[in-house]
């Protein structure tokens, strides 16, 4: 035996080992058990997300691996002008149901940046100056008042706000504007835009009260008026966490379903006009997958158009939650 | 520009962020409005209790009602364990910097941003052609029995979409139960376990409560993911088996709203249905925030 190992020897016999009884060691591993299986089921919201992307994708992935498939839905003929029919310019047409289908997916992103565009338009005024004044300007109990209302109005099934806006909305913007179709990108962009002023308002409201109260009283001591500092100073701190809000919005308004399904129309037209009908690439799902012949060519587009709305939705949360972290870094990093 | 001015113009520019405000507030009215105005007189206790007739001209909501009910409460059962011990991971048994709770909350930051036409999609592709398909194979159903839309893809469909919301309720729950109470529980002996069960979770349990409110009333308005996975366009018939189709409050919405032969005559139907559905979400929404501002209440005044 060498020196170590007695020297080992030795350390071990003068600090004893606490010996557990069998049953502190039971409730030992139980504790353990729990803990594992806490931990395991928080596994479960990555195992969603990624079965979600692997299962949408799985269903489109024919489009890419059958003969058949890519004859029919080439990239080129999704994405690029087509000629449909002898003698005519080529042009971009949806029309996956017929003799010979037309898959080009470009009428359909024109409608959701129509429909996205109008909302956005009226959802981002709208919901940062109401959090603006939320956060700044109004009196406490009316403050205290508006925040349960919003979250009323964010409540508010998106199938109720598309029927608000076909039924209401629709009939009043006819009269009011003179457009030729009732249903159009108008009509669904403001139906959309009640979606996501909510959204807007409350994060935009969030980032502008963890804005640090010492800037508003430097900002006021020197001078300012409480406009100037609302928008010279508390707004410009707060700018990171605006811009997270109107992503955020951005991605909930491009992938909405309902209130675009029932108030634009529907009608896959190629135009700039934001009266005319249109028909999005979330309601193209909601439309045709109920008679599709599961398996086909078609099935599989609409799988793919799943696919490609996950994703420009990931893209844009990451984007925001990047933003929103890096306010709430700045200003709990400059405050303290 | 002299002060006088400066103060005119940013006294302008205020109240139009107050108009901004005063906006949401009205559309909100307008909405409420309009539907009370052209809805009330339609719901009576025969509407709310007779399946629709007619061709759905007439009769009333009674399977959507009962559909829209057992198609939350199963996704209740789904969700709120698995919401719950995912939120306890993240604030009571995660280390310090892990590297693995940080890959949950961003999952469960990106799962709430999936657009919900995408979980509808979801739901085909992964429980029904997926699972279901599998059960049929392996339980030896020479029929579709499993791999068809029904009440149990679509409430698990939903229990995948309103699982953020749980998480994220859940943890503010936790959050606001003071750390010395742990640490006294802990102290006298018990085990985390213990603590967890029975000071930890008692205490954060209104705040747990408005998570299940919240996703109970986010699932029973949410259409797009059932389109596929199980709500049926016309069913007198109670969902009696768990792969049974069945009606729904905001799909009878939809099919009212755009497929209906004869819109004047099914429009005092349509307004009335939207009125129970809006009535369930709000009461819904309206427990949670009053759950929510005394628990904030009471965890302000601990302090």
């Amino acid at each position: 035996m060498d020196r170590q190992a007695v020297m080992q020897q030795g350390l071990a016999e003068t600090i004893p080992v606490p010996r557990l009884s069998p049953e502190a060691r039971r409730r030992q591993l139980r504790e353990k058990a729990i803990a594992g299986f806490i931990t395991l089921m928080a596994f479960t919201g990555i195992a969603a997300l990624v079965l979600i992307l692997v299962f949408v994708a799985k269903e489109a992935l024919a489009l890419f691996t059958e003969a058949e498939a890519r004859h029919e839905a080439s990239l080129s003929k999704m994405f690029l002008p087509q000629v449909v029919r002898q003698n005519r310019p080529p042009a971009f047409v949806w029309q996956p149901v017929s003799g010979v289908p037309k898959v080009s997916m470009i009428p359909l992103f024109i409608g959701t940046l129509k429909t996205t565009a109008v909302s956005m338009l009226v959802a981002v005024p709208v919901g940062v100056f109401g959090a603006l004044y939320a956060a700044e300007f109004a009196p406490r109990r009316l403050r205290e008042l508006l925040k349960p209302v919003i979250e009323l109005l964010a409540g508010i099934p998106s199938v109720v706000l598309g029927f608000f806006a076909l039924m209401v909305m629709a009939t009043f913007l006819q009269d009011t504007l003179g457009l030729n179709t009732r249903l159009n990108a108008v009509v669904a962009g403001l139906g959309l835009a009640l979606a996501i002023v909510p959204v807007i308002f409350t994060v935009a409201e969030d980032s502008l009260t963890a804005v640090p109260r010492s800037y508003r009283e430097a900002s006021l001591a020197l001078g300012a008026t409480p406009w100037e500092t609302a928008w010279k100073v508390v707004l410009p701190a707060a700018a990171p966490g605006i811009l997270a809000a109107c992503v955020l919005g951005f991605g909930r308004a491009i992938g909405e379903t309902m209130i675009i399904l029932m108030a634009s129309g529907n009608a896959a037209i190629v135009s700039a006009n934001l009266g005319d009908s249109v028909r999005s690439l979330s309601a193209t799902i909601a439309a045709e997958m109920g008679e599709v012949v599961v398996g086909s060519t078609h099935y599989s587009l609409l799988f793919f158009i799943g696919v490609q709305l996950f994703l420009f939705t990931f893209v844009l949360n990451m984007l925001a939650s990047t933003w929103t972290k890096r306010v709430v870094k700045k200003l709990t990093g400059s405050a303290s | 520009m002299t002060h006088a001015s400066r103060r005119a113009v940013g006294l302008a520019l205020t109240s139009l962020t107050g108009l901004a405000a005063f906006l949401m507030v009205a559309m909100l009215a307008l909405i409420l409005l309009d539907v009370i105005a052209n809805g009330a007189s339609h719901v009576t206790w025969t509407f709310l209790s007779q399946p629709p007739s007619d061709g759905m001209m007439g009769g009333g909501i009674f399977p959507a009602i009962i559909g829209t009910a057992a198609l939350t409460l199963l996704m209740t059962l789904a969700v709120m364990p698995v919401g719950v011990l995912t939120a306890v991971y993240l604030h009571e048994y995660a280390p310090p910097n892990s590297r693995f709770a940080r890959w949950v909350r961003v999952a469960v930051v990106n799962l709430a941003g999936v657009p919900s036409i995408v979980f509808g999609l979801f739901g085909l592709g992964f429980f029904i052609l997926f699972v279901g398909k599998g059960m049929d194979r392996m339980l030896g159903h020479e029929e579709l029995y499993w791999a068809q839309p029904g009440i149990l893809w679509a409430s698990l469909t939903l229990a995948v979409l309103t699982l953020p919301v749980v998480i994220v309720s859940t943890e503010e729950a936790l959050r606001a139960v003071p750390m010395d109470h742990r640490t006294a529980s802990l102290a006298l002996g018990a085990t985390q376990s213990q603590t967890l069960a029975r000071v930890v979770l008692p205490g954060a349990l209104p705040g747990i409560l408005t998570g299940a409110v919240l996703a109970i009333s986010r699932g029973a308005g949410e259409v797009a993911p059932i389109l596929f996975t199980g709500a049926a366009y016309f069913l007198p018939d109670l969902p009696s088996r768990l792969n049974s189709q069945f009606m729904h409050l905001g799909y009878h919405t939809y099919v009212l709203a755009t497929q209906s032969p004869d819109v004047e005559a099914t429009r005092p139907l349509l307004y009335a249905t939207v009125l129970v559905l809006l009535l369930l979400t709000f009461a819904l929404n309206l427990v949670a925030v009053i759950i929510r501002t005394r628990t904030r209440r009471k965890a302000a005044g601990a302090h």
